[in-house]
């Protein structure tokens, strides 16, 4: 394997990890209003990803962040022609990341729900498009002989790149319902695993129709070396989610997770492999085709970065995994404390039980529970000194901390 | 507008609305690491509250801090794929490792720090408030190693096929001496930032007389790292200064408006007139200092904007090499200022602090509140006079940014992610000023609040609530103990 090819694997790696990773996080920000349902349901799926969305993100950064360091002229060619799917993406990354953060910050139930939608639409767009977006690469853009393009948005929206942005779009929001399934309990959990059966569905057979379509696009096209390979690792993942739906059926959530990530990872490597050795095929002049080689940074650059990335690629796996494991339980309604002060509607008078909590446990009820709250507001005798000794009666404006 | 001057635009609107917030970050974190380590050490409470505090303020800047970092790295390939194609040999790699080294880091362990207070022990939980801190001061390090071979090519050679540099030494792009000099000026410059944002909202506090026993201790720390981090900010900027005469004569030419090679150059405080060397008509000048700043010597000779202009000339051929003087004039002397304003405001300020003395007089305090904008100036004006004072260069010397920018894309499509992001940055910023405010007016939390936010099994918690039941569950109350959940992290203690 020559350092090109290891590349181009590495590449493939980073934007697999950033799909099977951020692919549940924006399965679960479309799902936040259907599956989340009340105020309550939707903060613990935000809590689900909360602690690991922006570690998620940060896969993209390092995808963008290789590619330019390896392979500087697909990331010029690619990042300029692609402009304006780009900026619309960039707009979503930019409001969904501080919808998460600034959500629970404001008082108001109007304040949250514009971050609901926000949160919902911003993860709706960069699933779709990112599949429009790889679609586009593998089946081509008018690219001149010094590798600019020279077309427009148009050029980005042929079918099958629409195909795989639906895609990714069915596949993310079926990734996300497995997720959430094997996150939460209750009827958040039923809810997760109904839509998942409906994505899932939709998901296979787009799932098989676009590899197969994608064999037809670049395979009468030269420079194809692994044709039947992608081929076969696009049917197993097709597979791999029809799995994933069964098994959510079944309730193994963790198997099912196993499975759709599988299918995930599968879609990523299917085009890579299809596309290897190029990176970005031409529809205009011939010329402009850029491939692991023409495209790439001089083999002393490829020499250093592979031995940055062999140091530190297995310590970010290693650390993320870990936190994934710190947050490893699953998530209820009633482990989610009273919401905010001011939310009046929602607010629950003390002792009183909450209509979701099962066996009378005020949820939040447990004044440990509410870092923030300030002194005076919490009330009955006494209490205001260490209300961690006064489970059950600390109600009123809680001003609960958040991220 | 053409596609440059757009472009142009985009970069400098983008990039220093994601420098307002960085060195907050950079500061805030070290802060709050040293607080929570303090708290960890001591078990006294208040530091917990002072860490708890600052840390919600860190975390609504470092949201929008890292968000619009990803149009930074974006924009290299949408804006200026000429340049990204030029340089891709050397540049990307450090922006890679920033990626792999620093930002993995932040990400992951600020997730773990903000939803961890139950499930880490208080020393793992310090800890990883210290690995954030360290991803952001390491990830100041490799971009301003891309920015320093920007402004100082190293370890290259000039590929005779493509005619673009190709790296040879990594370790002279990483390592050079302008690097170093450039990163402890930055850094400091952070420190410095998030030394001023304490002790601007500590003297919020003081001035109302409200949580004193949090905001006083704080206080009186930031003043303390506001000195040493102004100091340094002053003396790592006179090194700027010498080293960037070096590299870059033009700039510091331009710096001064100086236009004739001067011995013993003389520094002006002030210009009025204009700054094309014909119509001053007065000035503040002191003798020597221009020299001093750029070789180390009263009486050292400082070359001309024209005579740099008249070698470059020679160098690169015909055209113009000369940056835009006025900015440059003024921007390096808002630096300036605002560098030894905060070093007064330091020492001013732990005079009248001095053993637990408190000012009545509200000037005293709100004019410790403004001295924040003092690191916002400075900052600004840092990056607004190295970036123009590089120009016409993209990288000085090799590449310029006329011929940087994407050559096929419009001005139509330029212009309309000018617009879009810089509403969309308008909009952010006054959302988010609007909720560091509501913070501040909220305070820190309480005592018990911040103590019952830990574990139920956390050692420091119950250490210092005394009436808790061995086990760890409440003593008497409200006898609603049944209803306490079982697991211990039954209940989320910190969550969305
Ligand atoms: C609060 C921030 C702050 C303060 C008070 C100062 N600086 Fe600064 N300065 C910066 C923040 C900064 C910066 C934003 O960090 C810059 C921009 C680019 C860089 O390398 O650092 C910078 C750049 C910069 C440069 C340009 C380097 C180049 O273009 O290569 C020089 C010569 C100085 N500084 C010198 C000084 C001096 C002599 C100061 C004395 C008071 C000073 N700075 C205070
Ligand atoms: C955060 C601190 C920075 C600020 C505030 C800043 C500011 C600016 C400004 C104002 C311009 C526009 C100059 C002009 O139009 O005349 C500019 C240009 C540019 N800077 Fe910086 N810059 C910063 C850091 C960096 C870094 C770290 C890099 C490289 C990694 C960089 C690369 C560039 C490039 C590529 C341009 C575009 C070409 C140009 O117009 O000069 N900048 N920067
Ligand atoms: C033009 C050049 C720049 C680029 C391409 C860039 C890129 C980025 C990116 C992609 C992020 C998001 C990381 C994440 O998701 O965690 C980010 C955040 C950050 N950047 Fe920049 N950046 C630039 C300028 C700077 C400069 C000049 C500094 C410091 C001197 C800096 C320091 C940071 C830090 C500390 C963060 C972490 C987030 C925060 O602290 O708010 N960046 N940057």
């Amino acid at each position: 394997m020559t350092l090109n090819d290891l590349w181009f694997l590495l590449i493939a790696v980073l934007w697999a990890g950033y799909f099977v990773l951020e692919g549940f996080d924006f399965g679960v920000g479309i799902l936040l209003r259907p599956v989340g349902r009340d105020e309550r349901g939707r903060r613990v799926l935000l809590n689900t990803i909360g602690p690991v969305w922006d570690g998620n993100e940060v896969w993209v950064i390092t995808a963008a962040g290789a590619t330019f360091a390896a392979f500087p002229q697909w990331y010029a060619t690619l990042f300029s022609g692609g402009y304006l799917p780009l900026l619309l993406i960039l707009v979503c990354l930019i409001v969904r990341g501080l919808a998460f953060e600034y959500r629970g910050k404001g008082s108001t139930a109007q304040w949250r729900r514009n971050w609901d939608i926000a949160i919902t639409v911003c993860s709706f767009v960069p699933a779709l498009l990112w599949g429009v977006v790889f679609g586009s690469i593998v089946h081509g853009v008018p690219l001149r002989a010094d590798h600019e393009f020279v077309g427009t948005v148009g050029d980005f929206l042929s079918p099958f790149a629409l195909l795989v942005g639906l895609l990714t779009l069915s596949l993310f929001v079926f990734h996300g319902a497995v997720f959430l399934s094997l996150k939460t309990t209750d009827e958040v959990r039923a809810r997760a695993r109904r839509i998942a059966t409906g994505a899932g569905v939709f998901a296979t057979v787009a799932y098989l129709v676009a590899v197969i379509w994608m064999q037809q696009i670049r395979g009468g096209v030269s420079g194809l070396q692994f044709g039947a390979t992608s081929l076969v690792v696009g049917l197993a993942g097709g597979v791999a989610v029809a799995v994933a739906l069964v098994l959510t059926r079944v309730g193994r959530d963790g198997w099912a997770f196993v499975s759709s990530a599988v299918g995930v990872l599968a879609l990523v490597g299917s085009i890579f492999t299809v596309l290897f050795p190029l990176v970005m095929p031409s529809t205009g002049d011939p010329a402009g085709t850029l491939d692991i080689h023409n495209a790439a940074s001089s083999p002393y650059t490829l020499t250093v970065m592979s031995w940055v990335a062999l140091a530190l690629v297995p310590f970010v796996i290693g650390y993320q995994a870990w936190s994934y494991w710190v947050f490893r339980k699953r998530i209820s309604t009633r482990q989610i404390p009273l919401p905010r002060s001011g939310a009046h509607a929602e607010r629950q008078p003390a002792g009183e039980v909450v209509p979701e909590a099962r066996s009378g446990v005020v949820p939040g009820a447990r004044s440990g529970v509410v870092p923030g709250a300030r002194s005076g507001v919490v009330p009955g005798p006494g209490s205001g000194v260490v209300p961690g000794a006064r489970g059950g009666v600390v109600p009123g404006p809680v001003d609960r901390e958040t991220p | 507008m053409d596609v440059l001057s757009l472009a142009r635009w985009q970069f400098g609107v983008t990039t220093v609305y994601h420098y307002l917030f960085i060195p907050i970050s950079i500061g805030l974190a070290l802060y709050v690491a040293i607080v929570e380590t303090a708290w960890v050490r001591t078990r006294n409470p208040v530091y917990l509250r002072s860490a708890k505090f600052f840390s919600s303020l860190l975390l609504i800047n470092f949201a929008i801090g890292v968000v619009t970092g990803i149009v930074q790295e974006f924009q290299f390939g949408m804006n200026w794929s000429s340049y990204s194609r030029f340089v891709g040999d050397v540049f990307g790699a450090p922006l890679a490792m920033e990626s792999l080294l620093a930002f993995f880091i932040e990400s992951t362990f600020l997730g773990l720090w903000i939803f961890g207070w139950d499930k880490l022990s208080p020393r793992l939980h310090c800890a990883c408030m210290w690995m954030v801190a360290f991803g952001t001061t390491a990830s100041a390090y490799f971009i301003l190693a891309a920015n320093s071979f920007m402004q100082h090519p190293v370890g290259i050679e000039i590929d005779a096929a493509t005619g673009r540099p190709r790296l040879v030494d990594i370790g002279a792009v990483l390592f050079q001496p302008l690097q170093l000099i450039t990163f402890s000026h930055v850094i400091t410059a952070c420190w410095l930032t998030g030394a001023v944002v304490v002790v601007g909202v500590s003297s919020n506090f003081m001035a109302k007389r409200r949580s004193t026993e949090v905001f006083r201790p704080a206080l009186r720390f930031g003043l303390w790292a506001l000195l040493i981090s102004s100091i340094a900010v002053i003396v790592t900027g006179d090194l700027q200064g010498k080293i960037m005469t070096e590299v870059q004569p033009m700039k510091m030419a331009a710096a001064e408006a100086l236009y004739d090679t001067t011995d013993s150059a003389s520094f002006s405080l002030i210009t009025i007139g204009t700054l094309d060397g014909h119509h001053e008509t007065w000035s503040i000048r002191v003798p020597g200092v221009t020299s001093y700043m750029a070789t180390g010597t009263f009486d050292g000779t400082v070359e001309g904007v024209n005579d740099v202009q008249r070698e470059y000339e020679q160098r690169f051929g015909p055209g113009d090499y000369r940056p835009n003087i006025p900015v440059t004039y003024w921007t390096f002397r808002l630096m300036m200022g605002a560098g030894f304003i905060l070093a007064l405001v330091s020492v001013v300020g732990l005079w009248l602090t001095r053993r637990g003395r408190n000012p009545v007089s509200p000037w005293v305090w709100r004019l410790a509140m403004w001295s924040v904008a003092g690191a916002f100036v400075g900052n600004t004006a840092g990056w607004v006079f190295t970036e123009m004072g590089r120009q016409p260069w993209t990288v000085v010397g090799l590449y310029k940014t006329q011929d940087s920018v994407s050559p096929t894309v419009t001005a139509g499509t330029v212009l309309t992610s000018l617009i879009v992001l810089t509403v969309l940055y308008g909009v952010l910023v006054v959302i988010e000023t609007r909720l560091i405010f509501r913070t501040i007016r909220k305070g820190p939390p309480e005592e018990a609040a911040v103590l019952a936010m830990l574990g139920r099994k956390n050692p420091l918690r119950t250490n210092t609530l005394p009436d808790r039941g061995d086990d760890g569950t409440p003593a008497g109350g409200a006898g609603r103990g049944d209803a306490e959940p079982d697991r211990d992290d039954d209940v989320l203690t910190f969550a969305y």
